[in-house]
């Protein structure tokens, strides 16, 4: 059989032809399109180190067949800048070393990214916690990343005000 | 991950009929699925996946107070769906307790009832398995055991159910909906998980091809809204499955109870109701005595499997503690810790 899919990956469509059908979405982004910024830590759902956005959602691609995911639209750590100019997220993990290793990062950045588009955290610290515990770090950085989180989504909703005036 | 042929049918007519070819397996969002299959534990020769099927995505509510869950309705939509965490907060609570945000932007409804076990032997194919390799025998027996059944168990398999989702579902008298290649039925989930018995490898009701395409939860399951809970313990705060949990729900009248429900996690392998201890609730007044005389109640017929004698005293305190947070009522908002015995108490600097 042969197979193919397309995904719209950071905004540019890719037409992807498969040769299995066993190709996750986070072994296709990093073995096949060079986008190795995703992670691969557990490959088993326990670390969230290979979290991207799927149609907007946060997942763990290590668990996602590629080809069940025909036509969707994912955002990876790539895609998150524009240009130099660095996502929210991004800027409030720097400004509170909410790293060691990396390792985890951008798992991180991707998971904060889709909590604070969930938006069911508000700005309780023990909420972020919960919401961000499907990521793990080694490093120990959680009370850098859960400085970083709040920072950052009020920085997301000031901006957003702003553009709304 | 063994090979397989991969088709995406259009229907749920041509799903069934696929499902229905041996060595088939349904992918709903394969968080448990792909899983089991890149650690060799389940080998399906065809994947059919559903995950696009029309019609399945769906949260109902009828009007008459009850809900309708399509079988493909993400563990999290379900969960902050308004109209359905206010009728039944118990369960949106045990959904939020359950896995990590993203698995529960993936995991679907149906699947979650037919997770598998977290038995490490049953995961790992160098050990003896009956539910993996029926006949090999169980390593678990006499292995690491801690975490294993307290009620239901046999000789050939002692593992548990790790659902949370299922807990509340079964105290509220849940209705699983299928479909297969010789129709449609209804299954009340308390019939649908098989205790093991000599045939841990059947592990469902369910015959060869059968989709489930819905939850459904009666009418009657709201009106436990004001007073239902899930409660939780894990080794971590979150991120972890149940060593024992259970679900309180009451209707009370006047301080006194109308009518009790309750259901355990982690304690068997199928959601386990509790009902014994739901009569000895009836028409009592909502009192820690009532709430103790309960707990005996529903682990009477307990016993270890092995190094897991901890867990039926640690299941009656679960009872106790979440009859009396049901008894102090629903909190108007979701706990920070959902499910957690902790909420509210932890301290950071
Ligand atoms: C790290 C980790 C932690 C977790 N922690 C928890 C936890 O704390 N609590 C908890 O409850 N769960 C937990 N889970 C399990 C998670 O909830 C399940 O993996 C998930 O619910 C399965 O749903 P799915 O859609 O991904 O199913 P899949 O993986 O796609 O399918 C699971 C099984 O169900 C079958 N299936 C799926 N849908 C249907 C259908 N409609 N009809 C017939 N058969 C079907 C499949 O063939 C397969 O055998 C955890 C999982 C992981 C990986
Ligand atoms: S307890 Fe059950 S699942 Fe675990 S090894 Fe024994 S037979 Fe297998
Ligand atoms: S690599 Fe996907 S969760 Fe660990
Ligand atoms: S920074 Fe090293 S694992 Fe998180």
């Amino acid at each position: 059989m042969s197979l193919s899919i397309t995904l719209t990956i950071n905004g540019a469509a890719r037409h992807i032809p498969l040769d299995d059908p066993r190709i996750t979405l986070l072994d296709l982004l990093r073995e096949r399109l060079d986008l190795t910024g995703t992670k691969k830590g557990c490959d088993r759902g326990q670390c969230g180190a290979c979290t991207v956005l799927v149609d907007g959602r946060r997942v763990n691609s290590c668990l996602c067949l590629a080809l069940s995911h025909d036509g969707a639209d994912i955002l990876t750590i790539e895609g998150v800048a524009q240009g130099d100019r660095l996502h929210p997220v991004q800027a409030s993990f720097i400004s509170h070393d909410a790293l060691q290793c990396g390792f985890c990062t951008p798992g991180q950045i991707m998971s904060a990214i889709g909590l604070i588009a969930e938006g069911h955290a508000g700005r309780d610290p023990e909420r972020v916690r919960e919401g961000m515990s499907g990521n793990l770090c080694r490093c120990g950085a959680y009370v850098g990343i859960t400085e970083a989180v709040l920072e950052a989504q009020q920085t997301m909703a000031t901006s957003d005000r702003r553009d709304a005036a | 991950m063994n090979r397989f042929e991969y088709a995406r049918p259009a229907t749920l007519a041509e799903a069934v009929a696929a499902g229905a070819v041996a060595g088939s397996a349904y992918l709903a969002a394969g968080t448990n699925l792909l899983d089991l299959m890149k650690g060799g534990v389940m080998r399906p020769g065809h994947l059919v996946d559903i995950s696009r099927l029309p019609g399945l995505d769906r949260i109902e509510h009828p009007g008459d107070g009850g809900v309708r869950i399509g079988a493909l309705v993400r563990n999290a939509d379900l969960a902050h769906d308004p109209d359905f965490a206010r009728n039944f907060p118990a369960v949106a609570e045990a959904l939020l307790s359950g896995a990590s945000a993203q698995l529960r932007n993936a995991a679907t409804a149906g699947g979650n009832l037919l997770q598998r076990t977290r038995c490490a032997y049953f995961h790992d194919t160098a050990s003896a398995c009956n539910k993996r390799d029926p006949g090999a025998g169980c390593d678990a027996v006499g292995g690491e055991n801690r975490l294993h059944a307290i009620l239901g168990w046999s000789e050939h398999c002692i593992a548990t159910h790790p659902s949370d989702f299922c807990v509340p579902l079964v105290a509220l008298d849940a209705v699983v909906e299928v479909e297969g290649p010789a129709g449609r039925r209804e299954i009340p989930l308390e019939g649908f998980h098989l205790l093991p018995g000599g045939t841990p490898e059947r592990e469902t009701v369910l015959e060869p091809g059968e989709l489930i395409t819905a939850v459904r939860l009666p009418a009657e399951a709201a009106g436990f809204a004001a007073n239902a809970r899930y409660l939780k313990v894990r080794e971590r705060t979150s991120y972890a499955f149940a060593v024992v949990s259970a679900a309180a729900a009451l209707r009370l009248e006047g301080g006194v109870i109308a009518e009790a429900r309750i259901a355990l996690g982690g304690v068997a392998l199928k959601p386990w109701r509790a009902r014994a201890a739901e009569a000895t609730l009836a028409g009592a007044r909502a009192d820690p005595a009532a709430f103790r005389r309960a707990a005996e109640a529903a682990l009477a017929d307990a016993k270890p499997s092995g190094d897991n004698g901890f867990k039926i005293e640690l299941a009656r305190r679960i009872v106790v503690r979440a009859l009396t947070l049901a008894a102090a009522g629903t909190p108007e908002r979701m706990p920070a810790l959902p499910a957690s015995p902790f909420a509210g108490a932890m301290t950071h600097a």
